[in-house]
C-alpha cells in the first residue's frame, strides 16, 4: 500500500444545461429534426458547462483533508466523483482502501421497516457485511440513543431520530477512506458533539478523511490541509489555515445598497491588525476596523454602528460611535468621513462577520448598511470553545488523600471555558 | 465485464438485503401480501378458463381437466414475468435516493425486483400444487424439466428487467410503453391457448421466447411429455442473449444514472 490514499488527477466534469430530453415522445421528433438541422447541434454544445476543471490533489493516508468553497463551486460534484457515483468527463481518480461516504446518511432507509431492520439494510448498503452489523448492532443502537423505538417503523420517527439513526449506522462503518459532507449538522447539540467525537476517533484510528463543508470552523478543527474551489477551479491548496484565509479574503466583499440614492454611503470597510490588513486573529488580539463614508448631500446627526455576527448570524457584539461618545456628526455635500473602531477580540474560536450601518441618530433613519462587510477568523491556541474567551487558567490541580473514607477530587477544566466541574 | 461481475459478487449481500426488503415491505401485512402473490395468477387462471370454455363451446369440444391444468400452469410464470418486468421498470425510479447518493452496482435493483417476484411465484406455486392435486393431474418423470424452464424464465426476466429499468430512468414514458406491452403481451403468448391449436402456423407464436417456456411447462406438468428440445434451446439462447445484452446495456448507461435524475 502506498502512502497516498486518494488522488485526483486533472479531473474535469461537464454538465449540460437546459433542456434534456427525458421522454421518448420528445426525443424522437428531436432526433429527426436534428438530422436536418446541423445548427441546433452546435447550439447544444454551447449549453454545456464545466462543473470541475483540472482538479488535482492528493490526500495522504491518515490525513484529514478539507474542501471548501461557496455554493456552486463544485464541491458536491467533486464528492460524487470521489464516491464513484459520477464518472469524470476527463481525468482519473484513484482511491486506495475501503471507501465510505457520509453524504446522505438516511438515503438507504425504508419508511415501512423498523429501526432495527433499517440498520441492517442501510449498513449493507454502506458496505458492511451482515456479521459485521450483528457484532456492532448494540453499539449502533446505543450511539443513536433511541433504544426505546428501535422496533418501531421509522416512518413514525421524528426527523431528528431519523437522522440520528442514519448517522449512527454510517459512523460505524470503519472505513479506510471516509468522505463527509455537511452531515455533522444533524440532531441536537449533544448529538452533534457525539458525532464530532466519533469523527475524531475515526481520524485517530488512522482513517483518511475528506471533509466538505461551508462550516470553516469544523474544517479548521478537523483538517490539516484543505483545498479552495471556486467555479470548478482550484484556487488554493495548502494548510487548512492558509486556505481558510484565502477563502475569507475572497468572500463577503459585495456591497448591496444602491449607493446613488442614499445621501451618505459607506465606501470602504477594512479590517487590520498591527501588521496591516488581516482576516485571521488570535483570541484577545486587537483589531482595527476602518470605515469610510462619503456624503452626497448635507446630513446631520449621523452615527456609525458596528455589528459583529457569527457564522449562524447570531449577534455577538454591537456598538456605535454615538454610544462610544462620538455621535452626532454632520457632513457637508462631498465630504468624506473616516473612523476606526479598535476592538479587543475576546471571542472563542470562530468565524465572524462585521457589518456597518450609518444612520441618523435622532430619527433612527437608516442611510446605508453593509452586511458582512468583512469576514474574520478568530483562532485560539488552547482550543477554547463556546462564545467568549474568558482566558482561563488552572490555578489549583490536586488530589486529596481519602480522609474520611471519601475520595474528593476537584478539577478546574480549562477546556470548558473556565467552568468548574466536579468529578 | 469480468471486473463488473466480480463487483456484483462482492455486493451479493446487498442483493439479498434489497430483495428481503422488497418482500418484507410487500408482505408486511401478511394477509395482504399473500393475497398479492395469489391474486394476479388467480385472475389470469380464471380468465383463461373462461376463454378456454368459450373456445370449447365454439368448437363443440368439451373442456377437459388437462386444458384447465395447462392454463393454470402457464398463468403463474406469465404473472411472474409481468410482475418482474413491472417492478424492475420502477426499481431505479423508486430508489432515486440510493441511485444518486451511494455507490454500488445498481443492477442490484432490477435483480432484486425479479427475485422478489420469484418469491411470489413460489408462494403461488404452493397454491397451484394444491389445485393440481385436487383436479388429479398426476405426475411423471418429466417434472425434472421444471427447474430448467423456470431458470430460463428468470434469466429472460432479468435481462429484460435491466433494459427497461435503465431506459425508464432516462425516458419517463418507457414505463407506459412497457405497461401497454405487458397488458397486450398475453395475446401474443400461448397462455390461454395452446400453440398446437394453430397447426403449422403455431411455430410463429413460438418465436416469442416466452412461448416455448410456457409450452414446455405445460407439456411436462399437464400433458406428461418432454418439452420440445429445439424450441427450448431457442428460448434458452434468447434468454442468455437478453441477459448479456441487458447487462452490457445497463452497465453502459450506469455512470449517467446520477446525472439524469
Amino acid at each position: 500500500m502506498s502512502d497516498v490514499a486518494l488522488r485526483m488527477e486533472h479531473v474535469y466534469k461537464k454538465f449540460r444545461k437546459g433542456e434534456i430530453y427525458n421522454s421518448l415522445r420528445d426525443l424522437l421528433p428531436a432526433l429527426t429534426g436534428r438530422m436536418f438541422q446541423q445548427r441546433e447541434l452546435r447550439e447544444n454544445d454551447k449549453r454545456e458547462f464545466w462543473a470541475l476543471q483540472d482538479l488535482s490533489f492528493e490526500v495522504k493516508r491518515g490525513e484529514a483533508f478539507g474542501i471548501i468553497g461557496q455554493n456552486g463551486a463544485g464541491k458536491s460534484t467533486a464528492l460524487k466523483i470521489l464516491s464513484r457515483i459520477m464518472k469524470p468527463t476527463k481525468g482519473c481518480m484513484v482511491v486506495d482502501g475501503r471507501l465510505s461516504a457520509l453524504i446522505e446518511v438516511t438515503a438507504g432507509f425504508h419508511q415501512d421497516l423498523t429501526g432495527r431492520e433499517n440498520i441492517f439494510l442501510h449498513g449493507t448498503i454502506l458496505g458492511m457485511t451482515k456479521r459485521e452489523i450483528e457484532s456492532k448492532l448494540d453499539q449502533i443502537i446505543a450511539f443513536s440513543g433511541i433504544e426505546e423505538f428501535i422496533d418501531t417503523p421509522v416512518k413514525r420517527y421524528s426527523t431528528g431520530m431519523f437522522a440520528r439513526l442514519g448517522f449512527s449506522v454510517a459512523a460505524h462503518v470503519d472505513p479506510e477512506v471516509l468522505i463527509v459532507d455537511e452531515v455533522l449538522s444533524v440532531g441536537d447539540y449533544v448529538f452533534q458533539r457525539k458525532c464530532v467525537d466519533r469523527m475524531k476517533e475515526v481520524i485517530r484510528g488512522g482513517a483518511t478523511v475528506l471533509f466538505v463543508s461551508h462550516n470553516l470552523r469544523s474544517v479548521a478543527e478537523f483538517c490539516q490541509r484543505a483545498l479552495l474551489l471556486d467555479k470548478g477551479r482550484t484556487v488554493s491548496v495548502g494548510s487548512a489555515q492558509e486556505v481558510i484565509a484565502a477563502y475569507l479574503n475572497r468572500s463577503g466583499r459585495e456591497h448591496a445598497t444602491d449607493a446613488n440614492s442614499s445621501p451618505v454611503s459607506i465606501s470602504k470597510v477594512t479590517v487590520r491588525s498591527e501588521s496591516g490588513e488581516c482576516c485571521q486573529f488570535q483570541s484577545g488580539q486587537k483589531a482595527w476596523i476602518d470605515v469610510e463614508l462619503i456624503a452626497r448631500s448635507r446630513c446631520s446627526k449621523l452615527s456609525v454602528s458596528l455589528y459583529i455576527r457569527d457564522e449562524y448570524s447570531t449577534l455577538v457584539f454591537n456598538t456605535s460611535t454615538e454610544r462610544l461618545g462620538h455621535g452626532n456628526f454632520t457632513l457637508e455635500e462631498g465630504e468624506a468621513f473616516l473612523c476606526t473602531f479598535e476592538l479587543q477580540l475576546n471571542m472563542a474560536t470562530g468565524i465572524f462577520h462585521p457589518s456597518i450601518l450609518v444612520y441618523r441618530y435622532d430619527t433612527q433613519t437608516e442611510y446605508d448598511r453593509w452586511e458582512t462587510a468583512a469576514t474574520i477568523y478568530v483562532g485560539s491556541p488552547d482550543d477554547v470553545q463556546g462564545f467568549v474567551h474568558c482566558f482561563p487558567k488552572v490555578v489549583r490541580h490536586e488530589i486529596r488523600a481519602a480522609s474520611d473514607g471519601r475520595l474528593t477530587a476537584i478539577a478546574l477544566d480549562a477546556s470548558r471555558g473556565g467552568k468548574c466541574s466536579a468529578e | 465485464m469480468k471486473e463488473e461481475l466480480k463487483e456484483l459478487y462482492k455486493y451479493r449481500g446487498l442483493l439479498y438485503m434489497i430483495t428481503y426488503r422488497d418482500i418484507k415491505v410487500r408482505y408486511k401485512q401478511s394477509v395482504m401480501g399473500f393475497l398479492w402473490a395469489i391474486l394476479m395468477p388467480v385472475l389470469i387462471v380464471m380468465s383463461g378458463i373462461i376463454v378456454r370454455y368459450a373456445y370449447g363451446l365454439a368448437a363443440h369440444v368439451p373442456l377437459r381437466t388437462a386444458d384447465i391444468a395447462s392454463v393454470a400452469v402457464k398463468s403463474l410464470p406469465w404473472a411472474f414475468l409481468v410482475s418482474s418486468i413491472r417492478f424492475s421498470c420502477n426499481s431505479l425510479i423508486n430508489n432515486q435516493n440510493l441511485v444518486t447518493k451511494i455507490y454500488f452496482p445498481k443492477e442490484i435493483f432490477p435483480m432484486a425486483a425479479v427475485l422478489a417476484s420469484l418469491f411470489d411465484l413460489f408462494v403461488a406455486s404452493g397454491a397451484l400444487v394444491i389445485f393440481l392435486l385436487v383436479i388429479h393431474t398426476g405426475w411423471s418423470a418429466y417434472l425434472v424439466w421444471i427447474p430448467l424452464l423456470v431458470v430460463t424464465m428468470v434469466l429472460l426476466a432479468t435481462g429484460i428487467g435491466m433494459i427497461v429499468a435503465a431506459a425508464s430512468l432516462f425516458f419517463r414514458d418507457v414505463k407506459f410503453i412497457v405497461e401497454v406491452l405487458l397488458t397486450f403481451g398475453i395475446f401474443f403468448t400461448p397462455v390461454f391457448f395452446e400453440v398446437s391449436m394453430f397447426g403449422d402456423k403455431g411455430k410463429w407464436l413460438l418465436l416469442n421466447p416466452v412461448g416455448p417456456i410456457l409450452e414446455g411447462l405445460s407439456a411436462c406438468i399437464a400433458r406428461h411429455q418432454s418439452p420440445d428440445l429445439s424450441w427450448f434451446a431457442y428460448s434458452l439462447g434468447f434468454a442468455l442473449f437478453a441477459l448479456l445484452g441487458g447487462f452490457v446495456f445497463f452497465k453502459h448507461l450506469e455512470p449517467a444514472f446520477a446525472e439524469s435524475v
